[in-house]
């Protein structure tokens, strides 16, 4: 018996070994790039180009933030671009779906179900279909290459729609209830009380839509065609094109263009967990 | 109707008017228009034309070796990619799921590269794998001479999966995680009392317990390979080079519908691809999540 239970233990504690072997080494997979990444930020071409894989900077300078940000007119440009559009994007998102997902979840109509379908099957159309036509129909309305151009068509989101019904039918209604029986109408019902106690909901919501619309390339490919309307993704784009081989000052736009998502998942890490397993079908 | 009725009606469409708004105009109109074009030669030059060309664009695929190459080049991709990242997947949550000191901060730590953006993603690596780079400094140390990894076209298409495959796998390890964690604990205690060993238990109790999710993953792992495009643009400056190595099906679709400006052509393509997609994403429904919808 004894003989067994030190067997047992010295078994446990090659597997804690092999554990946190894997979940180092899979650390360091992960953090290498970036690493390197960040310190060619800090360091200056000359240095670059002798081709050493030294992490720390043998002379650490802050000339390529400097440059990106005041030698290249446009790159505040582009950075204020993908604010303007995630931020404006997020905000129209959280409000619309969760408008929507309350009316599928609370109100009883003639065509609530057929609309909760239609939602349903929208999820499942992929977004390269509605490409071409949707960027036939800006040109038609004349919101090529401009700001509603990107943002009205991301407005809204049958991913998180689905989500908030699912929310709101989850929830008690006695609240809500005792709302309407105190004279509060729909909306005052809807933004007073409802939304109010959506928090982590909206949380996953906003963390997603922010993220999606910072990092989105395909759509701003397609519409914006003149360089001061470009989004990171695509500026960054140019700049590779331009500064071929200035990686210094890529790497550079590439570390802050990462900040903001940073930033964020670390603030919100736990509602981007919730997100994903949201979206993970459960 | 009575008037509360009428009331709760004209209360639902407007809390659903800006959905129905949106949708209808940039979602459910472009499935019909994208139809449309795809049974027409579309002319740009002065305003819009669209001449019937029936069938057309659609035969014309069957000739088309850029289609084939991009399909092939599809296929390899979800071959390689999806099976890896899902094991992965599947290695990193197993791991994290048991109690771990510390296992919070690495499962955040390892959502870095999926939060960043695909363009920052494909930059940083072509600057690790181009002549002069990281991955041939590190290999020199061994002694390994320096080779051009992304003008080889046997390797480029190689370079984006290994990248992708790095950047997807912690996602789907956050739904194994969720997955595992609904495990019931018991299940495991009935099989210590059997004398079931660690690897045993995961291999017979775990794996099996997880089906479903798995499913789910390599499905969606699936659609994700054939939806790839930016790493594929942001690599081959759009071009699908070096020789089409690079070149994917929304690639493909992009080229012929905003550099050739041959919109019919790439909206039966479009097409083709939705509803390869469309199928996965049925079949998936099918055996699994449609308890979940209600």
């Amino acid at each position: 018996m004894r003989v067994r239970t030190t067997e047992k233990r010295g078994f446990r504690i090659a597997l804690r070994v092999i554990q946190y072997a894997i979940l180092i080494a899979y650390a360091v997979i992960t953090f290498m790039p970036f690493l390197w990444a960040l310190s060619a930020s800090f360091k200056t071409l000359a240095e670059i180009s002798t081709g050493e894989p030294n992490f720390i900077p043998k002379e650490f300078t802050l000339e390529n933030y400097k440059r990106i940000f005041i030698d290249e007119p446009l790159f505040p440009r582009w950075f204020l671009n993908s604010s303007f559009v995630a931020v404006v994007v997020m905000g129209l998102n959280l409000l619309f779906n969760s408008m929507a997902g309350y009316a599928l979840a609370r109100f009883n109509f003639p065509g609530n179900k057929l609309i909760f379908f239609g939602i349903l099957a929208v999820l499942m159309i992929p977004g390269q279909l509605t490409l071409i036509p949707s960027y036939l129909i800006l040109n038609e309305l004349n919101w090529l290459n401009s700001y509603q151009g990107l943002i009205v068509p991301a407005a809204v989101n049958a991913t998180f729609i689905f989500m908030m019904r699912q929310f709101f039918l989850s929830f008690p209604k006695d609240l809500e209830e005792a709302a309407e029986i105190d004279g509060l109408g729909r909306f005052g019902t809807f933004f007073r009380i409802a939304l109010p106690l959506a928090g982590p909901a909206l949380a996953a919501q906003a963390v997603f839509i922010f993220m999606g619309s910072w990092n989105e390339f395909l759509k701003p490919l397609v519409i914006m065609s003149e360089k001061a309307m470009y989004t990171l993704p695509l500026g960054l784009n140019t700049f590779k094109g331009e500064y071929y081989s200035f990686w210094n000052l890529i790497m550079a736009a590439s570390m802050v263009f990462t900040l903001p998502a940073l930033l964020m998942f670390i603030f919100a890490n736990r509602f981007f967990v919730k997100g994903i397993t949201f979206t993970g079908g459960k | 109707m009575s008037r509360r009725k009428l009331r709760e009606m004209a209360a639902g469409y407007a809390f659903l008017a800006p959905t129905i708004l949106v949708i209808g105009i940039f979602t459910l109109a472009p499935i019909v228009y994208a139809l449309f074009l795809s049974f027409h030669k579309v002319q740009l030059l002065g305003g819009i034309s669209y001449r019937f060309i029936n069938f057309n664009n659609y035969i014309r695929m069957i000739d088309d070796e850029r289609v084939w190459i991009a399909l092939s080049n599809t296929f390899e991709y979800a071959i390689i990619v999806v099976p890896l990242q899902t094991a992965l997947a599947i290695l990193l949550a197993a791991v994290l799921n048991s109690k771990l000191r510390g296992r919070n901060t690495f499962r955040a730590l390892y959502f870095l590269p999926t939060v960043t953006s695909s363009a920052v993603l494909t930059l940083i690596f072509m600057w690790i794998f181009k002549t002069d780079g990281l991955l041939n400094d590190l290999l020199g140390f061994f002694g390994i001479p320096p080779f051009n990894w992304l003008g080889d076209p046997n390797v480029a298409l190689k370079a984006i999966m290994l990248m992708n495959i790095w950047s997807t796998a912690p996602y789907y390890m956050v739904i194994y995680l969720a997955a595992l964690q609904d495990i019931p604990e018991s299940l495991y205690e009935a099989a210590e009392i059997d004398g079931a060993r660690t690897l045993r238990k995961f291999w017979s109790i775990t794996l099996p317990l997880l089906k479903p999710v798995t499913f789910f993953v390599v499905t969606m792992g699936i659609i994700g390979t054939f939806q790839l495009f930016d790493q594929a643009y942001i690599f081959s400056n759009g071009s699908g080079g070096p020789n089409n190595s690079t070149l994917t099906v929304v690639l493909l679709i992009y080229g012929y519908a905003f550099k050739l400006l041959d919109m019919g052509y790439a909206s039966a393509l479009a097409v083709v691809l939705a509803a390869i997609i469309m199928l996965i994403t049925v079949i998936q429904r099918r055996i699994f999540g449609e308890e979940k919808l209600n």
